[in-house]
């Protein structure tokens, strides 16, 4: 079998809640919670979820922006969990990510020209008119113009700054991208732009992406592979077309029948869990999910449900789903 | 210019009973030298009764300046800015004095915001903040009013009422603070209901069930609901009309299943295609609308849209084109319209 690009295994961040006044530890939050998730070269996984389901933090640990406190993650067959930063530099530059918000990610006293060859001039490559020639293909690459790189984040609208992000984060020419919400903040015609540049970027330079993302329709048109997450588990794992047709966990399929559609008079019959999404800080026992499932049963709240291959390539963690 | 930016008087069920809400031509040019923003530019629009008109449009379309415009609730100095009528009930809230319109808001009229946690009073408890408009402006004794709010709160799906009444709101999760205030804005069961984004800053589970309150609650209150959004999906499932802007102007409204099922305007039309939709064969390249939205100093003198617009005709660089009726209902501003 082919060793995937990434391979993470039974990911955990577990932050301390201290109290107050003596910072005495008085709970964990299970931000993450034993995430097992494969990559493999040029494709597109999607982590979807709602807030503080773990899938922002889960992506900021793969690339040890934020440090897990358990777990394995193998890029390109080797071990970086406990790398030391001097270990992690070369694979700094093989993983990167673009943000959500283009207006915050962006360094506002930097020319756009020097947002784009600060990569270069971190892990000193080229010369500065070699770094002047990388800047200006790095911008025809997502669409700019040359002229971009003497103008500043604030000249460009939020479509263009997400441009510059996703400018950057190609300088080192990755092999794996991490979008966190990266069109979230966009309009929905600048949406289909942004994505649409993504999609050919991969297909010309072979990346691998993980899509961060609350909107499944986004989703839908970007993954190939999509695995759900429910404060701090993965729920569900299934090629693109199964995931959102053929969904088995009782919450894939709630968060598919909550998405409004764009179609007017065709309001389909909802299967919406009541209530919202518990604290983080203190998940319900046994199966997250248990308390607002239609499903649920007693052993549910007695036991986590181990994930299950139910298919080729389609996991579900439920005791309701047998094989 | 001969067309005029005339509404409907066609006859039929939804027009014979006159409009609950009648905005005309209301404008609010702000003043940004050297420029000035015409956020707001000679919109119109009618709302009737037990009706949503659904208002979407992209950032800088100038819907919640729209919303904020018309509830009178614009900080100076551009509260002595906006031109036009709001005639509400056959009065013009535009002429009324700032107390006897905020007798009436809140009351007649009111609004939901996208974020209820900036608009809640961290300082007031939830109970006290649903009963003070029904003190207010219906007069009610503190222990009805409280009483009244409870109640409020178990209309809008709270759990544990009576408890929630006495919380203050940082205790409420996102979904339950929008329920509260949802609850607060219709307390006084308004004639007029301005929700802008109501959903937005929500989880999709918590979206749909706000949805579904507020389907439910016009439908047992008669209430009109202004719907302020950018996402389509929610007009085609919460809207019957919509009223789709762009630069500070409506630029087509129609039912909503006609403005879906046959956008005229290049605008709408490119806006609908371009929305993601959950298909088994997805496209490989999403339909895009090029370009962006012009700034205040880059606006055409003619149509706003024309410099992104692939149907763009020679008369466009020159005057803006009025909202002319296309079909019963169905209004387009566009001097170079689809054909359905």
């Amino acid at each position: 079998m082919v060793e995937p690009l990434l391979r993470v295994t039974g990911l955990e961040v577990h932050f301390p809640i201290r109290s107050a006044l003596l910072r005495r530890r008085t709970g964990t939050v299970r931000a993450v919670d034993g995430v097992t998730l494969e990559v493999a070269r040029g494709e597109t996984l999607a982590i979807v979820g709602e807030s503080g389901c773990g899938k922002t933090t889960t992506g900021k640990s793969i690339l040890r922006l934020i440090e897990p406190t358990g777990g394995s993650i193998r890029f390109d067959g080797e071990e970086i969990t406990h790398h030391s930063a001097r270990q992690l530099s070369p694979f700094r530059r093989r993983m990167q990510i673009v943000f959500q918000d283009p207006y915050a990610s962006l360094n506002p006293r930097m020319s756009v020209g020097g947002i784009l060859a600060a990569p270069f001039e971190i892990h000193r490559i080229g010369d500065a008119k070699d770094r002047a020639d990388r800047v200006a293909e790095l911008l025809r690459t997502v669409g700019l113009p040359p002229e971009a790189a003497r103008r500043y984040p604030h000249e460009f609208s939020g479509g263009q700054r997400q441009r510059i992000g996703i400018a950057r984060a190609l300088a080192l020419r990755p092999e794996l991208v991490i979008g966190d919400e990266p069109v979230s903040a966009l309009d929905v015609s600048i949406q289909a732009q942004i994505i649409n540049l993504m999609k050919r970027l991969q297909a010309e330079l072979g990346l691998a992406y993980i899509m961060i993302s609350h909107n499944l329709a986004v989703v839908s048109h970007v993954a190939d592979r999509v695995a759900v997450m429910y404060l701090g588990r993965v729920v569900e794992t299934a090629p693109r077309e199964a995931l959102f047709f053929e969904a088995r966990h009782p919450y894939t399929q709630a968060l598919l029948s909550a998405v409004p559609e764009p179609v007017p008079g065709r309001r389909r019959a909802r299967h919406v869990p009541q209530g919202d999404v518990p604290s983080p800080s203190r998940p319900p026992s046994g199966c997250h999910f248990h308390p607002r499932c239609p499903h649920a049963m007693p052993r549910c709240a007695e036991e986590a449900p181990a994930s299950r291959i139910i298919a080729p390539g389609h996991a579900v963690a439920c005791h309701l789903v047998t094989p | 210019m001969t067309a005029q930016a005339t509404l409907p008087r066609h006859a039929g069920a939804a027009a014979a009973e006159a409009p609950l809400l009648s905005v005309r031509d209301l404008t609010l040019h702000i003043p940004v030298p050297p420029h000035v923003l015409r956020a707001v530019d000679g919109v119109s629009f009618d709302l009737r009764r037990g009706e949503t008109l659904g208002l979407v449009g992209e950032s800088g379309s100038g819907k919640t300046l729209t919303a904020l415009t018309l509830m009178r609730l614009l900080e100076p100095p551009l509260d002595h800015l906006p031109r036009g009528q709001v005639v509400l009930d056959g009065q013009d809230l535009m002429l009324l004095t700032e107390t006897r319109m905020s007798a009436l808001r809140g009351h007649a009229i009111s609004m939901v915001f996208q974020e209820p946690m900036t608009s809640l009073n961290p300082v007031m408890t939830v109970g006290r903040q649903i009963a003070e408009p029904l003190m207010r402006h219906l007069g009610l004794p503190t222990r009805a009013a409280m009483a009244r709010a409870e109640e409020m709160l178990r209309l809008v799906g709270i759990p544990d009422p009576a408890r929630v009444l006495r919380a203050y709101p940082h205790l409420l999760s996102g979904g339950m603070r929008q329920r509260a205030m949802i609850a607060i804005a219709l307390a006084c069961r308004p004639l007029v209901l301005v929700a802008d984004e109501p959903t937005t800053a929500l989880d999709v589970t918590v979206q749909a069930q706000i949805l579904e309150l507020l389907t439910e609650l016009q439908r047992e209150m008669g209430s009109a609901i202004l719907l302020i959004t950018h996402d389509l999906a929610v007009i085609a499932e919460t809207a019957h009309r919509v009223a789709v802007m762009y630069a500070g102007r409506i630029v087509e409204e129609a039912p909503v299943a006609e403005l879906f099922a046959d956008p005229r305007h290049p605008y709408a039309r490119g806006l609908l295609a371009s929305i993601p939709r959950i298909e088994r064969m997805p496209p490989a390249t999403l339909p895009e609308i090029p370009g962006m939205v012009p700034g205040p100093a880059e606006r055409p003198i003619g149509c706003a849209f024309m410099p992104r617009c692939a149907r763009a005709i020679s008369g466009c660089a020159a005057e803006p084109p009025p909202l002319a009726e296309v079909a019963p209902g169905h209004r387009v501003a566009c001097w170079n319209p689809v054909h359905g």
